[in-house]
């Protein structure tokens, strides 16, 4: 029996960021659902409200004519709704028979029935056609492995409606086909499925519906079929892709300011060799774990990285240190805001002005000039915040990205590689920030953008190296950017 | 964003100030408000205190106070710049009994080489402050270097320590000669200006810690790593020296509490300096810094150390509770701090 779910004016804020601005639509039973929306529009979070991991602020989730509120995952699983986040819920140190039946462990009196659990382990996973024994340890498992073990899991909660969040994000070419087959089989035997996802392609072969979102809104749904790609991503971005990004001024064809031969970041990349001109936007494409962001992590020294040669306006370099990096002109802004990028918990000035806090100290600290040094930045890189004082965390996602942008810049550096620079951020504030790297470029300084979102690369970069499985696997030309292009190289189809 | 209970009431203090149409204001005040707590409660204690028995506030009983806080605050200073930093230090109760035991043995052993009393002292002063911050060093690299624990580091080092000193002192007392006790007895027993000398290098130790938290490059670093380390590291910081500077500092904060604390007795015993760590730990969190790192004040810690030796003081002037009961007492008071605290980010 397929579920009939209805969302009504759902709102949800996190602290004074709005991210739901009343969405509603309807679920029809039976239907492999395309959710589509940028980063932050809002799609994970109305799912995750749906299966129970969030509460909403107001609003209504209608399933099968009742008004429903689900207080946790496990009441949302009782009504037959699982969903398979980004990141696993796997504990990588049970097995994978523990992990399937966690929190819903069979007993034999006031015994677990170790036995009934694993029999039951080795159907599901047969179901989901993946061949190992239910006893192994998740640890060991390879991540395409883990998701399909999420999946049994959800078949072994008896799911009628199973969300999956970005599920191809860290997927081969290969593995995907084989979830795409599993998706199919689900959708026959009447499960529903809720495929979200910012990859048109992928959306355009398996769903038959799509759902848009943007900017915590119910945007447009529509039959799958009867849209074109070209259609979905202006829906998406809400206006003219072409809209979205500076116009392109010419490459660039001055002297090489960072030149890269043959550098190594053992287990990560290997021989990989490129260089960027002052005034330029080189790009860097490729999957997750083709070793784009840990190349530049070790040309930083925040890794060990073996031979090859480095040299930055000619002169050969060699980073132990993202200080020494620093000290170089030569700074870079991690792809993990929360982790990496930001400190969230503390001052807006005190996130700005640490990497640069030399030029406040004389020797003690300047608190008036960092200040000064905030009120420009504030105005300079457009961020909207009503209090100075306030911790990091009061910003919303793209303010805090423009936030760790403007930090990276303090040290007035030469050399700026920015990794997934509008992860997180809403359509308006991905405009400002594609504006904002051009700006920085056209004053002469050399950009990389690490960006696992193609039209980005190709909307902003003059080259675009593409890396697969660590190594260089080809560096486009503007001429010769186009998505199909790109997606040939990055998955190695080419 | 969750909120401790008190944030509630200052909110609702705000509003009635301030429309909401100032949330800038609004929150300024909110902050002010959290950072002043300690005082607060300080200050709430003292008039309790003053209530039970009139002598709490008598001048000698306030110097008396803040004498005896003064060993336990001196490291407390240091302490905070670990804990704010991330991390721990376990053993500075027992570094303490060392480097008493070994600036004694240092003192008598020299006073026949050396000619006045005075130089002899000077000498073993200067040698408590750098034992101290040799013992912080090699914390400091162990933990940064050697990739150990602070925790298992220090545990480790707690246990070194008091057992040098139980052997140096073959398992009894290293007491001071007499006419160096004489000569030294003024460093504990002398004032200036009215005020016990303990009580002027607490201060100035604690005006200094202040100054460094906030005003120097090197705090700001400490406070970055803590709050989360891997973004410090990603904004090149050099996390492992600040982190074996905040070592080193804290050592330094021991040799000089020692120094302040061993002409009191004159003599050093595997007694000395029992639970200190405990004592500086809970000065440092009562005064308002999260164990976890990141954020913190040396003027909280101050206050902290104040609140939690002036209730013993109490208990002891007043008959209420037993003075056995004591460290119940300060137990209570530190998971009461806590509780208030929880949530807080």
């Amino acid at each position: 029996m397929a579920l009939q779910v209805s969302f009504r004016e759902v709102v949800k804020s996190f602290g004074p960021v709005r991210v739901l601005h009343g969405v509603s639509f309807d679920l029809e039973p039976g239907r492999v659902l395309g959710l589509l929306g940028e980063n932050g529009a809002g799609k994970t979070t109305l799912m995750k409200i749906l299966a129970g991991y969030e509460t909403m602020n107001s609003g209504e989730l209608v399933i099968d004519g009742n008004a429903q509120r689900f207080a946790d995952s496990r009441a949302a699983e009782a009504a037959g709704i699982v969903m398979i986040h980004q990141e696993f819920n796997l504990a990588d140190d049970l097995t994978v028979a523990q992990n399937i039946f966690l929190g819903h462990e069979l007993m034999r009196g006031f015994r677990l029935d170790h036995a009934a659990m694993r029999r039951e382990a080795a159907r599901v996973l047969q179901q989901v056609g993946l061949d190992i024994d239910p006893d192994t340890r998740t640890r060991e498992l390879i991540v395409a492995e883990k998701q399909l073990v999420e999946i049994a899991k959800a078949l072994s909660r008896r799911a009628r409606l199973l969300v999956m969040d970005e599920p191809t994000a860290t997927l081969t070419p290969t593995e995907t086909e084989r979830l795409f087959a599993l998706i199919r089989r689900l959708h026959e035997q009447g499960v529903a499925i809720v495929y979200i996802s910012h990859k048109l392609d992928e959306v355009e072969r398996i769903t038959d519906e799509i759902v848009v979102m943007r900017d915590g809104r119910f945007v447009a749904r529509a039959p799958t079929a009867s849209v074109t790609r070209q259609e979905m991503a202006n829906l998406m971005v809400g206006r003219e892709l072409s809209d979205m990004f500076p116009p392109k001024a010419l490459a660039p064809d001055g002297p090489s300011l960072l030149e890269v031969h043959g550098l190594s970041v053992p287990g990560w990349a290997h021989d990989v060799s490129f260089d960027l001109r002052a005034g330029e936007i080189l790009g860097f494409a490729g999957l997750v774990g083709s070793g784009r962001t840990e190349l530049f992590e070790g040309l930083l020294g925040l890794r060990p990285s073996s031979g090859g040669e480095i040299r930055l306006a000619g002169l050969p370099v060699r980073f132990a240190s993202p200080k020494q990096a620093a000290r170089h002109g030569l700074t870079y802004l991690s792809e993990d805001r929360k982790g990496r990028g930001l400190h969230v918990r503390l001052p807006l000035v005190d996130n700005l002005t640490l990497m640069d806090l030399d030029r406040h100290a004389r020797p003690w600290l300047d608190h008036r000039s960092e200040r000064r040094a905030l009120q420009q930045a504030v105005a300079e890189f457009g961020i909207r915040c009503n209090d100075l004082d306030a911790p990091a965390s009061s910003l919303s996602g793209g303010n805090q990205q423009k936030l760790a942008i403007a930090k990276v810049l303090q040290p007035a550096p030469r050399v700026v590689v920015l990794d997934e620079p509008t992860r997180g951020v809403d359509v308006g504030a991905k405009r400002d920030i594609y504006f904002l790297i051009r700006r920085l470029a056209d004053e002469g300084r050399g950009i990389v953008v690490i960006s696992s979102e193609l039209v980005e690369l190709i909307g902003l970069c003059h080259r675009v190296v593409v890396m697969r499985a660590g190594r260089v696997q080809a560096t486009l030309a503007a001429t010769q950017l186009t998505e199909e292009e790109l997606i040939a190289h990055v998955t190695g189809t080419h | 964003m969750s909120q401790a209970p008190t944030d509630t009431a200052a909110r609702s203090l705000d509003a009635a100030l301030e429309p909401a149409s100032k949330p800038a204001f609004a929150s300024r005040l909110r902050r002010r408000l959290v950072g002043a707590r300690p005082l607060i409660g300080l200050v709430l204690v003292c008039i309790a205190g003053q209530l039970l028995n009139a002598d709490f506030g008598t001048w000698d009983n306030v110097m008396n106070v803040l004498t005896r806080t003064a060993f336990i605050g001196i490291i407390a200073v240091g302490m905070c710049f670990v804990i704010i930093g991330g991390g721990i230090d376990l053993s500075v109760g027992s570094m303490a009994a060392l480097i008493a035991g070994a600036e004694i043995l240092l003192m008598n052993a020299l006073a026949p080489h050396l000619g006045s009393a005075a130089s002899v002292v000077l000498v073993g002063l200067a040698a408590a402050v750098t034992m101290g911050a040799v013992f912080g060093l090699a914390h400091g690299l162990l933990i940064t270097k050697g990739s150990i624990e602070p925790f298992i580091v220090t545990l480790g080092t707690l246990g070194i320590f008091r057992a040098v000193l139980t052997w140096l002192a073959d398992g009894g007392a290293i007491t001071l000669d007499g006419t160096l006790a004489e000569a030294y007895a003024p460093i504990y027993y002398g004032s200036l200006l009215g005020l016990p000398i303990p009580i002027w290098v607490f201060a100035a130790m604690a005006f200094a810690g202040a100054y460094l938290l906030n005003n120097t490059r090197y705090g700001r670093y400490v406070q970055a790593i803590g709050s989360n380390e891997q973004v410090a590291r990603y904004a090149a910081v050099a996390v492992d020296r600040v982190k074996i500077v905040s070592y080193v500092l804290l050592g330094a904060c021991v040799g000089v509490a020692t120094v302040l604390y061993v002409p009191r007795l004159g003599s050093a015993s595997p007694t000395t300096g029992l639970l200190w760590e405990l004592e500086a730990i809970a000065a440092v969190i009562v005064g308002g810094t999260a164990l976890k790192g990141g954020s913190g004040s040396v003027f909280g810690t101050v206050m902290g150390a104040v609140l939690l030796s002036v209730i013993s003081n109490i208990l002891n002037l007043t008959s209420i509770i037993s003075v056995y009961l004591n460290a119940a007492v300060q137990g209570v008071v530190i998971i009461i701090v806590a509780f208030l605290q929880r949530g807080r980010r």
